[in-house]
């Protein structure tokens, strides 16, 4: 449920960096997903056509970047990927672990077509 | 023409400011805020319950209090002596650092000393939405499983001190502590551990202590 919450922000922010950038149509969005974000793309994807709608994001496709939570043992060095049942290192047990992967929650681009301005010396304007 | 702007920044950052501006909000007033956190049914609001009865009136206590639509926890604050203010997010599954500050506005602030924020009951969502607490407390309950940790690690990892209540129920439910705080252990090293019972009272006296410890210059 927190995903609309999140799409929100996600316009937000979206719509802030178009802006600053110049303006523009925005066509795409780039977005980097961590397995331990608790973030589901197709809940995502759903609520962004409802709120994208009449802005300048409206009809802009999410591409999604999903990382896998990945674990570091600090006692023996070795890397592993997350599963559910245990978090303890695979090799030595060690409980002292950090996570080097798979919380990341970001948006990494937009692809922004730019709309275009009426010329200064064109005359059209009042 | 495409053209591609790269941003590289965190969705939440802007609910992460605003939950920085709320920090500032209450230590300029003097207020140390707890954000409470846990499944349904583990124990939340008698938590607050039994703490506003440990405090026995030595502080200025309020509760806000985030619910999906009643305002029965708030109630129960109330009548436990608590200023409580009620959020009622309308189906969202979380707070959120504007409802804070909304929350805020309608509290003395300088008139408080104790700030408890009781979060919608929910192990996923509440642990990405930053709200400017300083600090975070886990609710956990033996009845709920010793799984808890390897099912919702974005929750055990983000919180200062982890209760484990209901305690009392321990030699009744299968729940394996070493499982359980093994997982903990990976995911949060040295966090406080407070097992208790809100049913017997039990650990309680920890709890108080921590929480007291924390209160600088006030329930002496």
């Amino acid at each position: 449920m927190h995903e609309l919450s999140v799409t929100q922000k996600l316009l937000e922010l979206a719509l802030d960096r178009a802006q600053r950038a110049g303006g523009g149509r925005i066509r795409r969005l780039h977005v980097v997903i961590g397995e331990l974000s608790s973030m589901i793309d197709d809940s995502v994807a759903f609520y962004w056509d409802l709120i994208s709608q009449g802005t300048a994001a409206e009809g802009a496709q999410l591409t999604f970047e999903r990382v896998a939570a990945e674990l570091g043992c600090q006692q023996c060095g070795c890397r592993y990927q997350l599963k559910a049942s245990k978090l303890t290192c695979p090799d030595c047990g060690s409980t002292s672990v950090s996570i080097l992967a798979g919380d990341e929650l970001l948006l990494q681009s937009i692809d922004l077509v730019r709309v275009a301005k009426p010329e200064k010396t064109g005359g059209r304007q009042p | 023409m495409i053209e591609r702007v790269t941003v590289v920044e965190r969705i939440m950052d802007a609910n992460d400011r605003l939950a920085q501006a709320n920090l500032t909000r209450l230590d300029q007033a003097g207020v140390v805020a707890v954000n409470l956190m846990a499944s349904p049914g583990a124990g939340k609001t008698s938590l607050i319950e039994r703490t506003l009865d440990a405090l026995g009136g030595q502080l200025r206590v309020a509760v806000i209090d985030g619910d999906i639509a009643t305002s029965l926890d708030a109630e129960r604050a109330a009548a436990a002596g608590a200023r409580a203010v009620q959020i009622n997010t309308g189906g969202q599954c979380h707070l959120d650092s504007s409802m804070l500050q909304q929350a805020l506005d309608q509290l003395p602030l300088a008139e408080l000393d104790l700030l408890i924020i009781e979060n919608v009951g929910n192990l996923i969502c509440p642990s990405g939405f930053q709200l400017g607490a300083h600090h975070a407390v886990l609710v956990a309950s033996v009845p709920e499983g010793d799984d808890k940790p390897y099912k919702y690690p974005g929750m055990y990892r983000g919180v200062n001190a982890l209760i484990l209540n209901k305690v009392d129920l321990l030699p009744y439910v299968p729940f394996n502590l070493d499982y359980f705080r093994q997982g903990v252990e990976v995911l949060n090293p040295g966090l406080e551990f407070l097992p208790l019972s809100c049913q017997t009272g039990e650990g309680l006296e920890s709890w108080m202590s921590w929480l007291r410890a924390r209160l600088p210059g006030v329930g002496r």
